[in-house]
Order: structure tokens, then C-alpha cells, then sequence
């Protein structure tokens, strides 16, 4: 579904260093990246800032051409066939809408219809469909500047979906969005990639829609892929450590066992690093023995933790020349 | 269908149509607001045309020409340029649709980005701007003093279609260095509007290397200066070849491609460099 081979893009970028004077310098916003994706995935595409995250999805959707490298999405050559792939391909930008601020949503997507040269009998069952799913009933004659965050990005979602494509690319769906809202893109999304097998590619921000939604993701940092794969492989690469919180009857100086180590104390409670090829069963077992516990939990590293060493480690590397 | 297929290319006609439907019929929904809005731009376009005739009241004849001649001219141009800027005057939004990341939306769609922005706001508002000059060419050559021969007759339509070619290349060409500068919008509106405002009057009006400039640099005189000195038979201020009377078609064509090569060019840069 799409084959990115080696893809670099760079940008020339002017400062200005004295009153006349400029520097130009060449920044590499995406450098070397290469992945494939199947039909019928669902990929997360995550990094921070300035990653490179939304210059590789322009030059996936044929905004951007490559500086070099090869792109193939749908078999198509985006920067070259840019009209024909857009007919094969929904495109939903969190951040700005692809609706027209001024017309209710339903002559919105009426134009989106003839953009799409979608016939009149499947616009209406289509857009039947699309309204049941994501409710748009309520305000389909409303004018989208009129529109809720949440309402406005279910329309820019049914504006993507109208001409049926096989793969769909979204920039932050969910930016801004609230819980209620989140957890409508969230469901539909998940129902359109499994019921429908449609391809689903998104960049968030937001690690719940990776661990919701996401069989895979790939971590883009400073323009390079950082991680590629699924998210229980994530821990394993970033060597993500379990933790151990101990409430004992009373305060107690730091636990020291075999391997494991308490790595914080405030009272009588302690966390303690398990390393992840550690029995958990057994340290509690020898906790017990030595002191008086009170309650016991065991915590995986959360997913934001992860990418945030996952940076991190990144960084260090590209430190070291590696 | 190519980046910078502007509308008459095939495909085009029929989606910039499709486009300007639905937007004209959201308008609709609204028709008394419809109404006064066409209306009112058809008197605030019609303003041009009163300076005329106050000008008349005091005078027979100006520079040579009298009053239905002046008229002539100013109803052929004021209809060019009313259809050119109907069908092709929000382009000079594309600096803005650059800076909101709006035009990234665009290309994300089938259609020629330059249509999406023509067909922008498509309201009937617009289609007021068409009224002065339909009336002015419906009242006025009845009343010309010229020698109506069926060359001349035609001539008139080729006229005012050459013209709307000319100034729609004027429009897509200014529009278009704003991929460069993405603050021209103002160029754009100095050259068209400014362009309207000249051609309404008779070429002996302004200064003779004025007119010879306009004539080579901006080939605005070709709208219809040129070939009304056909149809009022009258002698070239210029003493120019008579050739060049029947050459606003060739002008417009010459004017049209290097329009659509910057569009092209332009888009390309934009898709480069992504700013």
C-alpha cells in the first residue's frame, strides 16, 4: 500500500546574520527514511515536534516531491501522479479543516462529491452510511464555522471517506479534541480499518489513540526512523523496566534484594525496579518474608515514558556518531 | 488532467461548473440577500459608466470620440473584464490559502488547485459585476454611427472573448508570483483592476508613449482598443499596422500559455520547498 525507499527531504532555510547578510543552510526535515505498509494496516506515526512527521505525510499524499528516494503509495508515484492518487486516498488534517468555513456540512461535502465525481446514487448511500456512524444528522445543515471541534473533525472525516478510498492518512485526528469526541474517531476509526479493511495511517501526539488503536508503530526523531514495530516490541527495544510499588505497615529504609532495588522511598512506601526478565511472583514472595506489606502493585512503564527514553536514546546515539 | 489545467481544458469546465453550482445554490437558500448583493454590485460597477456621462453632459465629443463610441469601449471592457474576474477573481487569494496551509488541502484533492480557488465563494454577488456591461452592449452599438458589415458584427463577440482571455491570463499570471512573493496580492489587484480602468476610455485620453507602452508591455490595448478601431472605423492615434487590429486572439493565446506555465511552474516550486 506504501513503499518508502530511502527518502530524504531537505529544505533550504535563509538566517539572517547580519543587516544584509543571510546564511543559507540546507536542514534535512526527513533523512533516509524507508518503510513499507501493508493493506489493512493500522500504523501510528509518532515523534515530537519537528520530527519530520508531517513533511513525510505531504510527500505520501503528493504535496511535498522527495528531494530523493523512491515513494509508492497505491502504486502510484505521489509527486508525479498526484490527481490520480488523490482519487484512491482520504486525507484528514487535525489542525486545519478541508471543509469550507461558510457552507453547512452537507453542501460541503456536496462539493466534495463533485471534486470526487462520486455518482449521486452512491453519494447518498454513502453519506446515509457515513452520518449513521459518526452522527452527523444533528448538524448537517449547519455552517461548519458554526461547528464544535469534535463535530467539524467528524465531517472532515465523512468529507475523506466520501469517494471510498483504500487508504487513509490522517495529521493528528485528535489534537484538541475532548474525551467524548476522542473516543467517537477513535471507535469509527477502528471499525473502518477491521470491517472495511481500510488502511489506516496516522501521526498523533496522543499515545492513547497508539495504544487503542495501533498494531504498529513507527517513531520518527530529528528526520530518522527511531523504532519500527508493534507496541509490545516497543518495551522490549527501549528495555523498559516493570515497577514495584510496596506499601509497608511502616516506614522502612530502601529495599535491597537481588537484582532489584528500590529506586524511590516517601514513608512507608516504596518503588522498586524489576528488570523485565525478572519473576515478579518470587520478589514479592521475598518481600513478604522480610517485611510487613500492606498493599502490592506491579506497573508496566507507561507508553509516554517509553517514547520519551525512546528521544532520548535517539539523541544519545546521533551524540555518538552512531 | 495537469497541475495548472485552467478552466476550458476539458474535464475542467465541467467540475469549475459543478463547483459554482453548488455555491450558488447555498446562496440561494437566502434569495432576497442574493438579490440586493448581485444588485448592489451591479450599481457599484455601473459607477464608472456615470463618470462617463457626466463627462458627456458638458461635452459632444472627447478626445474624437463621442458618447456611444466612449461608451462601446467601456461596455466591451467592463464585460471582459466582469466575466474574466467572475470566473477567475479569487485566485488572488492564493497567497492566503499559502499562509493558512489551506492550499495543502487543495492538493490533496483531484481537481487543479486553481480551480478550487476560482470556484471559491462562488456567490451571486459576483454575477452583478455582469450587468453594466450586458446592458451597455445591448443598449449602445444600435446608437454607433458605424457600418454594421458582418465582419464587424462578429468582430464584437471576438472582442469582448479575447478580452476575457486577456485579462483571465492577467489574473492566473499575477496570482501566480505569489508562490514567490506570497504578499502580492496587491500587484495582482494594480495590474487587472488598473487594466479595467484604462481601457474604458479611448486610447487618445492618455499620453502617446503611455499608450505605446501599455500596447508592447502589458498587452492590455489588444482587450479592445485594438479591435473597436475596427468596428468604430477609426484611424490608429499610433498609426500601427491594421494587422494589428484583428490580433487580440493571437494576444490573448500568447498571453494565456506563459500564464499557465507560471501557474505550473510555480506550483512545482511551492511542492519543493513547501512554503
Amino acid at each position: 500500500m506504501i513503499e518508502v525507499e530511502g527518502v530524504t527531504k531537505s529544505f533550504t532555510v535563509r538566517r539572517r546574520t547580519g543587516r544584509f547578510r543571510w546564511s543559507r543552510t540546507r536542514v534535512r526535515a526527513v533523512d533516509g527514511v524507508s518503510f513499507r505498509v501493508e493493506p489493512g494496516e493500522f500504523v501510528g506515526y509518532l515523534g515530537p515536534n519537528g520530527a519530520g512527521k508531517s513533511t513525510t505525510i505531504k510527500m505520501l499524499t503528493g504535496i511535498l516531491s522527495p528531494s530523493s528516494g523512491t515513494v509508492r503509495v497505491c502504486g502510484l508515484d505521489p509527486s508525479r501522479q498526484r490527481t490520480a492518487l488523490a482519487r484512491r486516498l482520504g486525507v484528514v488534517f487535525g489542525q486545519r479543516t478541508t471543509l469550507w468555513w461558510d457552507l453547512p456540512l452537507r453542501d460541503s461535502l456536496t462539493l466534495v462529491r463533485h471534486l470526487y465525481r462520486v455518482e449521486a446514487a452512491a453519494f447518498r448511500s454513502r453519506l446515509a452510511e457515513l452520518s449513521a456512524l459518526l452522527e452527523l444528522e444533528p448538524f448537517l445543515d449547519t455552517p461548519v464555522r458554526q461547528l464544535s471541534l469534535g463535530q467539524r473533525m467528524r465531517g472532515d472525516l465523512a468529507a475523506a471517506l466520501l469517494h471510498d478510498p483504500r487508504l487513509l492518512v490522517l495529521d493528528e485526528p485528535t489534537i484538541g479534541l475532548d474525551v467524548v469526541s476522542k473516543a467517537t474517531v477513535r471507535a469509527f476509526l477502528e471499525r473502518l480499518n477491521t470491517e472495511r479493511g481500510t488502511t489506516v495511517l496516522l501521526t498523533t501526539h496522543d499515545l492513547g489513540d497508539i495504544e487503542r488503536l495501533c498494531r504498529r508503530v513507527m517513531i520518527v526523531d530529528r528526520g530518522r526512523l527511531a523504532y519500527d514495530g508493534g507496541l509490545a516490541g516497543l518495551r522490549d527495544a527501549v528495555g523498559a523496566d516493570r515497577q514495584l510499588v510496596v506499601d509497608l505497615a511502616r516506614p522502612a529504609p530502601p529495599i535491597a534484594l537481588p537484582g532489584v532495588q528500590a529506586v524511590r522511598v516517601d514513608g512507608p512506601r516504596q518503588w522498586l525496579r524489576l528488570p523485565r526478565e525478572a519473576n515478579a511472583a518470587a520478589v514479592v514472595a521475598a518481600v513478604a518474608e522480610r517485611f510487613e506489606v500492606v498493599d502490592i502493585a506491579l506497573r508496566e512503564t507507561d507508553i509516554e515514558e517509553l517514547v520519551t527514553r525512546l528521544y532520548g536514546r535517539a539523541r544519545d546515539d546521533r551524540a555518538a556518531g552512531r | 488532467m495537469g497541475d495548472g489545467a485552467p478552466p476550458g481544458h476539458g474535464l475542467g469546465v465541467r467540475v469549475y461548473a459543478l463547483l459554482a453550482w453548488t455555491w450558488l445554490r447555498a446562496a440561494a437558500q437566502y434569495p432576497v440577500s442574493m438579490l440586493l448583493l448581485a444588485l448592489a454590485t451591479a450599481v457599484v460597477s455601473a459607477l464608472d459608466m456615470v463618470a462617463i456621462m457626466l463627462m458627456f453632459a458638458h461635452a459632444t465629443r472627447i478626445a474624437g470620440y463621442t458618447a456611444p463610441e466612449v461608451l462601446f469601449l467601456y461596455g466591451t471592457s467592463t464585460l471582459s473584464f466582469a466575466v474574466a474576474d467572475v470566473l477567475l477573481g479569487t485566485a488572488e487569494r492564493l497567497g492566503r490559502h499559502i499562509r493558512m496551509g489551506t492550499l495543502d488541502t487543495m492538493l490533496v484533492r483531484p481537481v487543479s488547485p486553481l480551480i478550487q480557488i476560482a470556484t471559491e465563494d462562488f456567490s451571486p454577488r459576483r454575477l452583478g459585476k455582469l450587468l453594466p456591461g450586458i446592458a451597455v452592449l445591448a443598449l449602445v452599438p444600435p446608437r454607433l454611427e458605424a457600418d454594421w458589415t458582418p465582419g464587424r458584427v462578429a468582430m464584437v463577440p471576438v472582442l469582448v472573448a479575447s478580452g476575457v482571455a486577456i485579462f483571465a491570463g492577467l489574473w492566473v499570471l499575477t496570482a501566480s508570483v505569489q508562490f514567490w512573493l506570497i504578499e502580492g496580492h496587491g500587484a495582482t489587484k494594480a495590474v487587472t483592476y488598473g487594466g479595467a480602468f484604462l481601457t474604458q476610455y479611448p486610447p487618445t485620453v492618455f499620453a502617446r508613449d503611455f499608450v505605446r507602452g501599455v500596447t508592447f508591455a502589458v498587452p492590455l490595448a489588444f482587450v479592445n482598443w485594438q479591435p473597436a478601431l475596427y468596428v468604430l472605423d477609426r484611424p490608429d492615434p499610433l498609426g500601427l499596422p491594421a494587422a494589428f487590429r484583428f490580433a487580440s486572439p493571437l494576444v490573448a493565446l500568447l498571453l494565456c500559455a506563459p500564464a499557465a506555465a507560471a501557474w505550473r511552474t510555480g506550483l512545482r516550486r511551492y511542492r519543493s520547498t513547501g512554503s
